[in-house]
């Protein structure tokens, strides 16, 4: 069963990775990267992208002749989303343990950030009876 | 999968061998979708085989002769009935079938898959096919994408060559010039793809450059004196010879000034360097030549304090006035501030604010941030590593100008 993996960071919070101490921010890089090898390895990992940042962000509707219009920017956003892991895996079980491996990623003075994970099923295809 | 048991010698062999198996296939049959998918099919049934049974004797002829019974199959299946009326018709009779040199295919190829017709991103993927020989799979790896949306892109990009008519033959000596640059900017796109990665987590994807610099030599092999053509191949060995010291241990960017030069590939250099002397020397001169001119400088510099900044400066200055692209005005500015002091450079960034090409572009921020710093100016450079930080789509590179900032505010 396939579980994605969302890391909504509020626009106040923790999360303000530019305004971290080097070491801290460099531990923290490592710790993401070494996260995604491991369920990689494990044969868990479907996908995982980290997305640009929300200054650039555009709401966009269809407007009467089906062009686009965008709303925008939104700097004050209150939550955005930072990035996805697409895992596949047994269990809910093992989904909330990755999510809670990714939420315990360090932040300022290498203690764990504990940021809210938010771990939701990704529908499948048809069961095989129906096809 | 099966590829994998293939050494890379083999590997090797098959893409080498796959512009010149479709190439005979289309002398013989008009339809360029139909001998392109046979020629797919071969190659992935030489990927299965080859390993179990040993590369056959005659490689060449074993590709021909497997690829041309798959299109006789699809001409006798009853599934493809529609299509067995097109590919008979397109059977070319020997008298007309086009007088051409085996060893132009690859050239002919090269300028039916860059075509003006295509999008760029259909060109590329057609290339690496059609001319690389990779299969579906891998160019999809190195994308990113599934390999179902790269094989509709390159489905669709077949569509628009037949769609278009575009022969298969050389163009005439009037278009060629064009086409060529056409060609050479497709090569030039995939090696960046692959040295810079425009998404996701790393930094090479190498297979691309490799494939890049694999298929510029191939089209150097067969135009030796086009200077341009030498220029882009010298441009890509130049920049791919950095390759090993460009990033860290956990895959971070390394800057060119702090870069470990004993990492740097000096036989690669040696031959870029040649090149473009050469193609210099014979008096042509071109974007790609300056260009790969510009990289040797730096990589003749055995430490970052001998760079010849004033050679590159004046070589800078040579590619804006043949060049529109404000990426080298940017560039051209970063020299000024190695010669003449951040004050200058800045100075010329105030010139490229207006340039709407660049607004909003990280690397503008990224280097007045530096050279910000370089003036002293700590809570400026600050404030526009945290800018470019938030405007670049690269992780790596997000990741460096973070820890930039984090630095200077530590």
């Amino acid at each position: 069963m396939k579980y994605i993996l969302m890391m909504n960071t509020p626009g106040k919070g923790p999360y303000q990775v530019a305004n971290w101490p080097k070491e801290d921010f460099q531990a923290h890089i490592a710790f993401m990267m070494s996260f995604s090898k491991k369920l990689g390895e494990s044969g868990e990992l479907v996908g995982a992208e980290g997305l640009a940042g929300p200054d650039q962000a555009r709401l966009v509707r269809a407007g009467k002749d089906g062009k686009p219009v965008t709303d925008g920017v939104f700097p004050e956003a209150k939550e955005f989303l930072a990035g996805y892991w697409i895992v596949d895996v047994e269990s809910p079980e093992r989904a909330y343990e990755i999510a809670a491996e990714a939420s315990a990623a360090p932040g300022p003075g290498g203690a764990p950030l504990n940021m809210a994970i938010e771990v939701r099923q990704v529908m499948s295809g048809p069961p095989k009876d129906l096809l | 999968m099966t590829s994998q048991s293939l050494d890379v010698q083999t590997e090797h062999l098959l893409r080498d061998l796959a512009p010149q198996v479709l190439g005979a296939l289309l002398r013989r049959f008009r339809d360029f979708g139909a001998a392109e998918d046979a020629v797919q099919e071969a190659l992935i049934a030489a990927a299965t085989q080859w390993p179990r049974e040993g590369v056959p004797a005659n490689p060449h002829g074993w590709l021909i002769q497997v690829a041309s019974r798959r299109i006789a199959d699809h001409v006798r299946s009853e599934a493809a009935r529609r299509r067995r009326e097109e590919i008979v018709v397109s059977l070319v009779p020997p008298e007309q079938q086009i007088a051409m040199e085996e060893k132009d295919d690859t050239l002919v190829l090269l300028f039916m898959c860059c075509h003006p017709a295509l999008s760029t991103p259909s060109a590329i993927a057609l290339t690496l096919r059609a001319v690389g020989g990779l299969r579906t799979s891998e160019i999809a790896a190195a994308f990113l994408v599934p390999e179902a949306t790269m094989a509709q892109r390159i489905s669709r990009a077949k569509q628009s060559i037949k769609a278009s008519g575009v022969p298969f033959q050389m163009p005439t000596p009037e278009e060629r010039a064009q086409r060529l640059g056409a060609v050479l900017h497709v090569l030039y796109l995939i090696f960046n793809e692959g040295y810079t990665a425009s998404s996701g987590p790393e930094l090479n994807r190498n297979d691309l450059s490799s494939e890049a610099i694999r298929l510029t030599r191939a089209v150097h092999r067969i135009l030796p004196d086009d200077g341009e053509v030498a220029g882009l191949l010298a441009l890509m060995l130049l920049t791919d010879a950095r390759r090993a010291a460009r990033t860290g241990p956990a895959g971070e960017l390394i800057p060119l000034d702090e870069q470990d030069r004993s990492r740097w590939d000096r036989r690669a250099i040696a031959e870029g360097v040649a090149l473009v002397t050469a193609a210099l020397s014979r008096g042509s001169i071109g974007e790609y030549q300056l260009q790969a001119a510009i990289a040797a400088v730096h990589d003749e510099a055995a430490r970052v304090e001998e760079t010849d900044w004033p050679q590159i400066l004046a070589l800078y200055g040579v590619l804006m006035r043949m060049s529109g692209n404000p990426m080298v005005r940017l560039n051209h500015a970063i020299a000024a501030a190695m010669v003449d002091g951040p004050a200058a450079g800045l100075e010329l960034l105030e010139a490229l604010d207006a340039d709407e090409r660049l607004a909003g572009h990280h690397r503008l921020d990224a280097v007045r941030a530096h050279l910000l710093e370089r003036a002293g100016d700590r809570e400026g450079a600050i404030a526009h590593f945290r800018k470019a930080a938030g405007r670049t789509t690269s992780l790596p590179e997000r990741n460096y100008l973070l820890l930039q900032a984090a630095r200077l505010s530590g």
